[in-house]
């Protein structure tokens, strides 16, 4: 052991001569990562995306994206003497021929699909925790722009093995891009060298899937971790975390061990998932061909919503001075994904108009301490689940024998109306936590012991909150709405900005002013006061239970 | 500890001194003996990860590829991956669970501290910045020599355009191909084309239709055509149905006679974004696209009756040959599939 720390000294001493990174290396080496189990979100996207990049270079050394067309001799027998493209077939001889061909293709899927679940949930606890607010605001862009990525390297993917069903996808998606305005049928002979499905396509979308995509999510995460470590990690509040510092675990040795073996961990759950679980079964949809199609055609879940926008809009569509607008094709493709996603990049910007605030948070937010943020995350995540279950309401409306029709109806009207129930009811429940809150640090935690005093009096005995509990509460930051402007000065001139302003402190109050305030430090001792003195009377009255937990004896 | 870098910045770092995080000794911290049974489960751990790796390698040349195995409830599998992605995956979970128990039993289980600095440079830093950066502009006489600034920026929106417009033959149209408004609108229907059933490739009679029934069917010359082209174009265009009706339940068609006999011919790709559609509902005549059950009526000029969809289904004119084979009378007269632009 002694020799290998010798060698590698010697070798850190060869660099450092040459770099000078010695003091880098040892501020890296301290750097502190605060714990929570939601910061490890991220981190499983970020693995899923290393095991994707190692099975896709695997992959590539088989797949042939062609589609020229070969009649199948592979040892699959059901499809032998088949008429198929090259690409379907070396996706059969990598899941049949090759061993451990199928094992890597349905880790890569696999990993595919963590990889876009990680990104949505890790990019939902960063927006409820306000972990997007100054200084972070880049970062939480790079982050949706990765998402939208890691959607494109999902689907790029999956249309790749030439299918019925990604065949079916792709379908889907040159109708898209032909009825779009002015240019659409010269994008789609563009795209597709023609008309559709052409020769062409495929390996065009190879070299966008395994270059492009993945050369810019590489060079974005990059972009993303490198701000992270330099910003360093926000925190949760808790005793002694502020927001001038950070509480946790040095880089070396706790998070080296730790997200390392987090890696491992993440690697080893999508292998072992992968040899267990079939996933993407291209042999049982057979060869793509355009006059085909299976019942129940179903995208990756994270093309779902879109899928399920394009279900639930009505069809409209215009004819006039020769040509045709498609509003039932471009809306839901092409204009409400990209509206929703850049509403989502510039939330910070939209809920800094709110509050003027310039300074830096690195301490999170609890959800409900930003009541009107949270409602908006629930009511964006329900509007995102009403499209998903539209993207699947033939699924459900054959399992649960419901009438199709019916179904879109009523999924039609959800989808404006179940955001707006979403966000008031999430708005009053976080409320409510906060009214909790309050009452818990004024009057205790409740014990559920009645005590009877000698005097007659019934008591029930409250416990005060522990340090790390009224630490948390006590986080909650100070709001208040931005006030409503002068409309003329002093002088009687008339302020030009009030109107916009009059708007921003519409908008602030929209977001502010239904908070329920911490309590004041006198009411806070008087609240300690009065438990106490709670506590000595029933400590008095001989309440053993009392006495533990005041730590008082009986007078 | 010291702050100070060598470039004479402060970079606040851990305090490993500061013990106000309260920190609750573990099991491991006060126990030799749970320390040690801590290090033993490590070590086993790191131990079975190598095994594991082992029976993966033994599994790889041991079961052949086509091998399978029946498991109770996932019915048969490949045996070959099941025992390649269970070994190596208990393999590298191994490691991972291995790593991550040394760090959380074994490793100082104390928070430590460490001070963030603000993220803004100090206003003499900024201001020295902005002067180191109006120097440089000043020196480049940017700003002084408009007309290099200008025919600069002039260039720079014109350089990249080449890169830009070398993308338009993305497609090149073949000699004398028609415009693609054109493709688009035609398919290789025509007058006196047979049609045959998309499987068998059998010629159809009328007696071939049941009343009630539908017949997916592709133009005879489609094989040809395919073969010529080196692609599927034709076909994504070419496919119809052939469906089969009491001529009183006929309630309109797309043209005067496009029908024979209650059998109408409809082209079998969605004027929404061009999923094929096959399931038919005799009874009402109705036709629902899988995709996003856009629903059109048969019996009534293929019209859409519900879904996203927003033109009806293009019906193709059908006839009798003098030996008694359905063919088609003419071409669709107008564009199947999903809309476009200059569709009008």
């Amino acid at each position: 052991m002694s020799a290998v720390i010798k060698t590698g000294g010697k070798g850190a001493g060869w660099l450092d001569d040459r770099l000078g990174n010695a003091s880098f290396l040892r501020r890296q080496i301290n750097k502190v990562f605060p714990d929570h189990w939601s910061f490890m979100l991220g981190e499983i996207a970020l693995y899923s995306f290393i095991v994707i990049l190692l099975t896709g270079v695997y992959l590539t050394l088989w797949f042939n994206p062609s589609m020229t067309e070969v009649v199948y001799d592979g040892s699959y027998a059901p499809l032998k003497g088949v008429k198929m493209s090259e690409s379907f077939a070396s996706a059969l001889h990598i899941s049949f021929d090759v061993r451990g061909g199928l094992l890597i293709r349905q880790i890569h899927h696999m990993a595919a699909l963590f990889f876009v679940a990680a990104i949505a949930l890790h990019l939902l606890r960063v927006f409820f925790t306000g972990a997007f607010r100054k200084p972070r605001e880049m970062n939480w862009v790079i982050g949706v722009v990765l998402f939208l990525l890691a959607i494109a390297a999902g689907f790029s993917g999956y249309s790749l093995p030439d299918d019925l069903l990604s065949g079916t996808g792709l379908r889907i998606t040159q109708g898209i891009i032909q009825a779009s305005p002015v240019i659409g049928t010269w994008m789609s002979f563009l795209l597709f060298d023609g008309e559709f499905p052409g020769t062409a396509f495929l390996p065009r979308l190879y070299s966008v899937h395994i270059l492009l995509v993945p050369g810019l999510i590489l060079a974005l995460v990059t972009a993303h971790l490198l701000m992270v470590w330099y910003q360093k990690h926000t925190q949760f509040p808790g005793p002694g975390r502020t927001n001038e510092n950070v509480v946790g675990y040095p880089f070396m040795p706790i998070y080296i061990a730790k997200a390392g073996g987090f890696f491992f961990v993440v690697f080893g759950i999508l292998v072992a998932l992968s040899g267990l679980v079939q996933i993407n079964p291209i042999w049982a949809y057979g060869p793509y061909m355009p006059d085909q199609v299976t019942a129940g055609s179903q995208p990756d879940w994270y093309v779902g919503f879109l899928d399920g926008a394009l279900r639930l809009m009505p069809n409209w569509e215009f004819s006039f001075w020769g040509i045709t607008l498609s509003i039932n094709v471009i809306f839901p493709a092409m204009i409400l994904a990209p509206v929703l996603l850049i509403l989502l990049a510039v939330y910070p910007w939209l809920e800094r108009l709110a509050t003027r605030d310039n300074s830096e948070h690195h301490l999170l937010d609890r959800p409900r301490n930003a009541p009107v943020r949270t409602a908006i995350g629930a009511a964006t995540v329900a509007f995102y689940i009403v499209l998903m279950i539209g993207g699947g309401n033939d699924i459900l409306a054959y399992n649960f024998d419901l009438s199709i029709n019916t179904m879109i109806r009523v999924l039609q009207v959800s989808l404006f109306v179940v955001p707006v129930i979403v966000f008031i009811v999430t708005k009053r429940i976080a409320l409510s936590l906060q009214r909790r809150d309050r009452d818990l640090l004024l009057h205790g935690r409740e014990t559920g012991r009645i005590l009877r005093l000698p005097s007659g009096e019934f008591l029930e005995i409250h416990e005060p909150v522990d340090e790390e509990t009224k630490a948390k509460i006590l986080s909650k930051p100070e709001v208040a709405p931005l006030a409503l402007p002068e409309a003329t000065d002093e002088h009687g001139v008339a302020n030009p900005q009030a109107r916009a302003e009059r708007l921003r402190a519409k908008w602030s109050g929209f977001f502010y002013k239904d908070d329920v305030p911490v309590p004041t430090a006198e009411e806070l001792a008087e609240a300690q006061h009065h438990i106490e003195h709670e506590l000595t009377d029933a400590v008095d009255a001989g309440s053993q239970a009392a006495a533990e937990i005041s730590g008082q004896q009986p007078q | 500890m010291s702050d100070i870098t060598e470039t004479g910045t402060t970079e606040p770092e851990a305090d490993f001194s500061v013990a106000e995080i309260a920190h609750h000794p573990r099991r491991t911290d006060v126990d030799p003996r749970a320390a040690k049974r801590a290090e033993r489960q490590v070590t086993t751990l790191f131990v079975a990860a190598a095994l594991l790796a082992v029976l993966a390698l033994v599994a790889y040349v041991v079961i052949p590829v086509d091998a399978g195995v029946n498991l109770p409830l996932a019915g048969p599998v490949g045996a070959l991956n099941l025992a390649l992605g269970l070994s190596f995956g208990l393999a590298i979970l191994c490691v991972g669970l291995g790593a991550i128990h040394w760090a959380r039993k074994l490793m100082p289980g104390t928070e430590v501290v460490a001070m963030r600095h603000e993220m803004r440079s100090s206003a003499e830093q900024r201001a020295e910045a902005v002067a180191a950066f109006e120097r440089g502009l000043a020196d480049s006489g940017f700003a002084q020599r408009p007309m290099i600034r200008r025919t600069l920026l002039g260039a720079l929106v014109l350089v990249p355009l080449p890169l830009v417009i070398m993308l338009r033959d993305l497609y090149v149209a073949p000699e004398g191909a028609p415009s693609p408004v054109e493709q688009l609108s035609e398919t290789i229907w025509g007058s006196g084309v047979r049609i045959v059933s998309d499987v068998a490739e059998r010629p159809l009679r009328l007696g071939d239709i049941p009343v009630g029934g539908l017949v997916a069917a592709i133009p005879e010359n489609l094989h040809e055509v395919e073969e010529e082209e080196g692609n599927l174009n034709a076909r994504a265009k070419a496919a119809i149905i052939l469906v089969r009706m009491a001529p009183s339940e006929i309630v309109s068609q797309q043209g005067e006679g496009w029908g024979v006999e209650g059998v109408l011919a409809f082209s079998k790709i969605c004027t929404h974004v061009g999923c094929p559609i096959a399931l038919y509902e005799q009874r009402t005549h109705h036709l629902l696209c899988p995709c996003h059950q856009s629903t059109f009526d048969l019996a009534d000029s293929g019209n859409v009756v519900f879904g996203p969809a927003a033109r009806r289904m293009p019906q193709l004119p059908i006839t009798v040959d003098e030996e008694g084979f359905l063919v088609a009378a003419s071409d669709f007269q107008e564009p199947v599939g999903p809309s476009f632009w200059e569709r009008g």
